[in-house]
């Protein structure tokens, strides 16, 4: 078994003709919580859905475990698929099941066991997350952190190798951030998960992240442990993790200079 | 103005393409639905479950308007009629009228306005919501597990429908006729049980609403797949699902008389 879970060589992406990712390569441990961070729109999110199958790269391999998954038939893909899973910002539970059914889900599409076992399983992912008093409930009844933490006990219900995290922290009161920031890396520690995290909340992540990869401009512009990032020394990396509003990524969008735009070119003579 | 024209033409070229880009993706989409092994242990319950929210629930706006349309055809029929002392022959106009063209058509058209848009938002929010997204990442396939049921819903709960509605109207006719006007009720049905055929009027008027039922459960599925996955998406979405499919209806139907009925 290799040290390295998911290596991405060479990868190219465009949507449409924009470049969102130009020759990344980046490979994630087995095992360990890995981060992914960098400023909102440069496509973090793409890049989970990458690893998950679900968009193909313009050119490179993403390779999980050995196997190519762009090449993948629709039914290997599939079946890789449930070695892996997603937690999803919005949560993206089942509108229309209670927790307790969007938790069996998988279970049930996966397996053959009774639901007598089912319900043990269920019941006890829903203790990991503290919501096994909200078996009941819909999800439009449960707050955003709740909807979150039921998603994560789908996402763990059936013990993937690996589980990918978008924005898990965003839009978190104290409370629900401090149990999710748990959880993933109690998760990591006591059953081995590889996790990859994709965030932009650099606190949260400096405290719970081995390695940290931050994008920006199509590329990876810094890597490291959490302390070799706190040290880096490039000022897009320094911008980002000390959250400076100007600096190499520019805080105005492009624009006229504000002068000639407030008094016209024409003004300035009278 | 040669520039213009030029333009003109490449706009016209552009939405041709988009259109056949369009129906390319809608016909891949169903193909890939379609053809494929079903598992009855899963699909069943599904299927039960979509015809409960795709039929049952549309029984209602099927059984009152079919009933109102009865009683209006009869009292329309019945005061044309009456003048060439032809008053009899009420109860096959009324049958035929509805067999043949309103059962299918109208049928069609509020299943489009009930059914119709309803699959459209419910799959286009799914999509919006990433539940379809998500179910693919538990290595579900959202195309079997969501699309499948609900298409075969419609498939089979609009004849019948239609079947309801054509009855209904049927009753409704005979209420205002002879309960009302005062027909003679042997009269009524048994000059409709010799004038109305099965095979040529029956059978003609489930294949219309097979055929109504095919279009219309398929734009509304493919739609809310296919939806730009925001708010706004979903209502247009919502929006091109009845639109397109009741003027598909309309205009499947002129061809099919055409075809069916034509001397």
């Amino acid at each position: 078994m290799s040290e390295t879970l998911i290596d991405i060589q060479n990868m190219t992406f465009k949507r449409d003709e924009r470049v969102i990712y130009d020759n990344v390569s980046l490979s994630i441990p087995r095992g360990k919580v890995t981060a992914i961070m960098g400023p909102s729109g440069i496509g973090k999110t793409t890049l989970l859905r990458l690893i998950g199958g679900q968009l193909k790269p313009e050119s490179g391999k993403i390779l999980f475990d050995q196997q190519n998954i762009p090449t993948l038939s629709r039914h290997d893909l599939y079946e890789t698929r449930k070695r892996m899973s997603m937690l999803f910002q919005s949560g993206a539970l089942f509108s229309e099941m209670t927790v307790y059914d969007n938790i069996a889900f998988p279970i049930r599409e996966h397996s053959k066991l009774s639901e007598a076992l089912i319900e043990k399983m269920v019941l006890m992912k829903l203790e990991v997350v503290g919501l096994r008093g909200a078996r009941n409930l819909y999800p439009s009844e449960l707050s955003g952190g709740m909807a979150r933490r039921a998603a994560l006990a789908r996402a763990i219900a059936l013990d993937p190798e690996l589980i990918l995290y978008d924005e898990p922290f965003a839009g978190q009161d104290p409370i629900s951030m401090g149990v999710i920031v748990r959880l993933i890396r109690a998760l990591s520690d006591a059953l081995g998960l590889t996790s990859v995290v994709v965030s932009h909340d650099v606190q949260e992540v400096m405290s719970i992240a081995d390695y940290i990869y931050i994008i920006a401009e199509q590329k990876i512009i810094g890597q490291g442990t959490p302390e070799q990032i706190a040290k880096e020394s490039s000022p897009l990396v320094k911008q980002f993790v000390q959250g400076e509003a100007d600096g190499p990524v520019a805080f105005h969008y492009p624009a006229k200079p504000y002068r000639d735009e407030l008094l016209g070119k024409g003004m300035m003579n009278v | 103005m040669f520039n213009l024209l030029i333009d003109k033409i490449q706009q016209l070229g552009h939405k041709t393409l988009s259109i056949v880009s369009g129906l390319g993706r809608a016909s891949l989409f169903l193909l890939s639905a379609l053809f494929h092994i079903p598992n009855p242990r899963k699909g069943f319950p599904l299927f039960i479950q979509q015809l409960y929210a795709v039929g049952v629930l549309s029984l209602i706006i099927i059984i009152v308007s079919g009933l109102f349309i009865g009683m209006v055809l009869a009292l329309q029929g019945y005061t044309i009629l009456v003048g060439y002392g032809a008053e009899a022959s009420l109860g096959p106009m009324v049958a035929l009228s509805l067999l043949r063209e309103l059962g299918p058509v109208v049928t069609a058209l509020l299943f489009a306005g009930r059914a119709g848009s309803a699959l459209t938002a419910e799959i286009g929010l799914m999509k919006a919501t990433e539940q379809l997204s998500s179910m693919e990442m538990m290595a579900v396939d959202p195309l079997r597990r969501v699309i499948v049921p609900r298409f075969w819903a419609g498939m089979i709960s609009m004849p019948l429908l239609a079947a309801i509605f054509s009855a209904v109207g049927i009753l409704g006719a005979y209420l205002v006729g002879v309960d009302w006007l005062g027909l003679d009720s042997g009269t009524f049905w048994s000059v409709m049980q010799s004038e109305v055929n099965f095979r040529g009027d029956v059978v003609n008027g489930i294949i219309k609403s097979g055929v109504f039922a095919f279009v219309i459960t398929w734009i509304a599925v493919y739609k809310g797949y296919d939806c730009v996955p925001t708010s706004e998406g979903i209502s247009r979405a919502t929006t091109a699902t009845v639109v397109e499919s009741s003027l598909l209806v309309l205009g499947l139907d002129f061809v099919l008389t055409a075809l069916m009925f034509a001397r």
